[in-house]
């Protein structure tokens, strides 16, 4: 049974904390590319600066949570995805629309969204030095252990108060995205503008109004998977560069133009970097006395080891542009 | 005797090129008055290794409109090879049982491909699709695993009895060159699949690429020490132990001076034969490049291999040079986007102009360093006599991390302002 708990708390409750998280950066990734049709490498970068202003802001305020009873990093997320989103509008404004403008190519886009990340990587270096920090600065992580009411099940479940914000607010931001998408004028603007862009523009849609709710979208969401990111783990500078793969092979392996393709393959990548780092000899080693003579249970049994993580993202979106370009459920752009 | 001149140049004085050779002539003599001619032609020689890598950047995206985003990957893959074929044999490892497990055990890993190969055939004996997928999957995963559960004791075995496998033995140069071809045969397999697609999600996986070939060059201690790394690497040439830092660095730069001269004369009578012109068709216009017959997939894949090539050889270059072989030294800084921005301030497309965009960045890039520093120190001084500012203590670091953000910007203002570079590309215009 206890194995069974540490199988829980390795792979299904971490697999749900990295799949949330990728797939709230592959949905801004997803919208970005179906509405302006280019792969957006500054998007982890987006969500590193949202982290930061959130930690700024914890800095400043460290108090002011408590007040209300929930965590200061958490009062201050609204306000951070909000300047992440004007930086997004920004930066779009300043490099990426005269780009389009001049009618380039979308691959001379996505340079100059590497040149973006490097100017965002070096301010958020320059003034939050390359150290990792915690987000808690005057309160500590709240941990709740569950115990399980078996007699074989001597170990809790283990989840923490931020594991749990983030769990629920992808589940909302889902489902606010659904009604967004579906029930709103924009959001249908959105949709037509993803599947045609000269037809969306004939038949009256105003085109650069929504390619702005495109980036405060994206920048907003940027910025909330990257503080609960920091919050879950701490905040550093790197945290960018690891997640950029696996938020790529996301957006492709759901379809690219396809937000919920986009969670589903948020929550693929997630669940398969778990399973294949995980120690398969821990679940089998109760069973070890069933096993014929000859079998010897290896030490460690799983796929990967945990510094080659970066491969499973990789091996993923290999496989999809092998089998099936499209993704998963058949994105727009191939 | 200016009209012979004009004559000479069918399109005008170079006034331009020579414009920006003097320019970085100035810089070169200006860095060898300040900081000695020992560091200079060190300089000089990293410089002429980077020429490498960008004449193998500006081939995919110059030449072939292909963005590759990790170009620090093959450049890993070259020194990797340059290490492994230079460094001397290790007698613990050879004098051991263990080159023979070793090899048994490839000859194991070798069955089990085969066995999945054939077994993903297996629907030619009237298997259903849906089994033969399930199947060659869950035998993929289990000959991995028993490949792993025989691998990994076996790398333990060498790391603690002859510390890793140890080198060939053989000149540096045949490294450079196997450096070149293992470069090639992965960009021939991220080639043959991104290809075909949208242009993104080459720049994906190569990205991608460049940091699990860094990965694995970190953690497989048993074949590069991993994070203890390897030094020193013999040169092709007398070392400086032999002649002193500066004739050994001369003779060095000859080498790698020679290389690129070999390299550009290549490139060019390939840019102006007919498999250029066809290249530059396809990059300018694919349909109509199509709609003549041309199979363009399979030229944009040799396209891309050829870069991939010529960067894995410049890798190798500065891999021996630089002495050591650390798998952390490769930096996506330094080793992809301080390239990218060599190619696309010189000129994309244009030999001549990556050559000298890639002498004059990695100069400006060198000299950066100090004046960072320099300048971040009159801030601190200037901030704490006027306002009693205490700086905070890691200050160097962060000034250097200043320059990250001039390079990004340097993109940026390029794309935006000078998409073709200091140096245009010359299309020769028949009439």
């Amino acid at each position: 049974m206890n194995e069974l708990v540490f199988f829980i708390n390795k792979v299904l409750i971490s697999g749900a904390v990295s799949g949330s998280i990728y797939a709230i950066g592959a949905v801004g990734v997803t919208l970005v590319f179906s509405i302006m049709r280019f792969a957006h490498f500054a998007h982890a970068d987006q969500m590193t600066f949202g982290a930061l202003i959130v930690f700024f802001l914890t800095a400043l305020f460290p108090g002011s949570g408590a007040a209300l009873g929930i965590p200061t990093p958490l009062l201050m997320l609204p306000l951070a995805m909000a300047v992440t989103a004007l930086l997004a509008i920004g930066i779009d404004k300043t490099f990426y629309k005269p780009l389009r403008e001049h009618g380039v190519k979308p691959i001379v886009i996505v340079i100059a969204s590497l040149g973006v990340t490097l100017m965002l990587q070096g301010l958020i270096r320059l003034f939050s030095g390359t150290s990792s920090r915690s987000m808690y600065i005057e309160e500590t992580k709240a941990i709740f252990r569950l115990d399980l009411p078996f007699d074989l099940a001597a170990r809790p479940l283990v989840i923490t108060e931020p594991q749990i914000t983030l769990i629920v607010f992808t589940l909302l931001a889902v489902i606010g995205l659904h009604l967004f998408l579906n029930r709103t004028r924009t959001g249908k603007a959105m949709r037509a503008m993803s599947d045609n862009v000269d037809l969306a523009r004939v038949s009256g849609i105003d085109t650069n109004k929504v390619v702005m709710v495109t980036w405060v979208l994206a920048g907003s969401l940027a910025a909330a998977a990257g503080t609960f990111l920091s919050m879950d783990v701490s905040l550093s500078p790197d945290l960018s560069f690891f997640l950029l793969l696996p938020i790529f092979a996301a957006a492709i392996v759901g379809g690219v133009g396809h937000p919920y393709g986009a969670i589903a393959g948020g929550y693929l990548v997630g669940y398969a970097e778990t399973l294949s780092v995980f120690n398969w000899t821990i679940l089998l080693r109760p069973l070890n006395n069933w096993f014929p003579e000859w079998v010897e249970l290896p030490r460690n049994l799983s796929l990967v080891g945990t510094e080659y993580k970066i491969v499973v993202p990789f091996f993923i979106l290999v496989a999809v542009l092998i089998w099936r370009p499209t993704g998963i459920f058949k994105g727009k752009v191939i | 005797m200016l009209a012979k001149m004009i004559e000479k140049f069918p399109q005008g004085l170079p006034v331009r090129e020579t414009l920006v050779a003097g320019l970085i002539l100035v810089s070169i003599l200006l860095v060898f008055l300040t900081q000695g001619n020992a560091y200079s032609i060190r300089m000089l020689v990293e410089a002429s290794c980077y020429a490498i890598i960008a004449l193998g950047l500006t081939i995919q995206w110059g030449y072939g409109g292909q963005f590759n985003a990790g170009v620090m990957g093959f450049v890993a893959l070259g020194g990797f090879c340059a290490m492994l074929f230079s460094v001397p044999v290790n007698p613990d490892f050879w004098g051991s049982d263990l080159p023979g497990r070793l090899g048994r055990t490839f000859l194991w890993g070798l069955a089990g491909i085969a066995l999945v190969v054939a077994v993903s055939r297996i629907d030619r004996l009237g298997v259903p699709k849906k089994w033969r997928n399930l199947l060659t999957i869950i035998l993929a995963l289990l000959v991995w695993m028993i490949f792993r559960s025989l691998f990994d004791p076996l790398a333990d075995a060498i790391e603690s009895e002859a510390g890793f496998v140890g080198g060939l033995g053989l000149p540096a140069w045949i490294g450079w060159l196997m450096g070149g071809l293992l470069a090639g045969m992965v960009g021939y397999f991220i080639g043959h699949i991104c290809l075909g697609l949208r242009s993104d999600y080459l720049a994906i996986a190569t990205l991608g690429i460049a940091e699990i070939v860094k990965a694995f060059l970190k953690n497989a201690d048993w074949l590069t020490r991993g994070t203890a790394t390897v030094s020193p690497l013999p040169w092709p040439t007398p070392g400086p132990g032999e002649l002193g830092f500066i004739l050994a660095r001369s003779i060095y730069l000859a080498i790698t001076a020679i290389m690129i001269v070999a390299i550009f004369y290549l490139l060019q009578k390939a840019y102006n034969a007919p498999w250029g012109r066809m290249i530059r068709a396809i990059r300018d216009n694919e349909i109509s490049a199509q709609a003549m017959g041309k199979d363009i997939n399979k030229r944009r894949l040799e396209v891309f291999v050829f870069g991939c090539v010529l960067i894995g050889i410049g890798g190798g270059a500065l891999t021996t040079f630089n002495g050591i072989f650390d798998a952390q030294g490769f930096l996506p800084l330094n080793h992809t986007f301080l390239v990218l921005v060599m190619v696309i301030l010189g000129g994309p497309g244009n030999n001549l102009g990556t050559i000298l965009g890639a002498l004059l960045v990695y100069i400006i890039w060198v000299m950066s360093e100090p004046l960072a520093l320099l300048v971040m120190q009159l801030v601190v001084d200037l901030g704490s006599n006027w306002f009693a500012w205490e700086a905070p203590d890691n200050l160097s670091s962060r000034a250097l991390q200043a320059r990250v953000f001039v390079i990004g910007l340097l993109i940026v203002l390029v794309l935006r302002y000078a998409p073709k570079g200091l140096m245009p590309e010359k299309t020769q215009q028949v009439n």
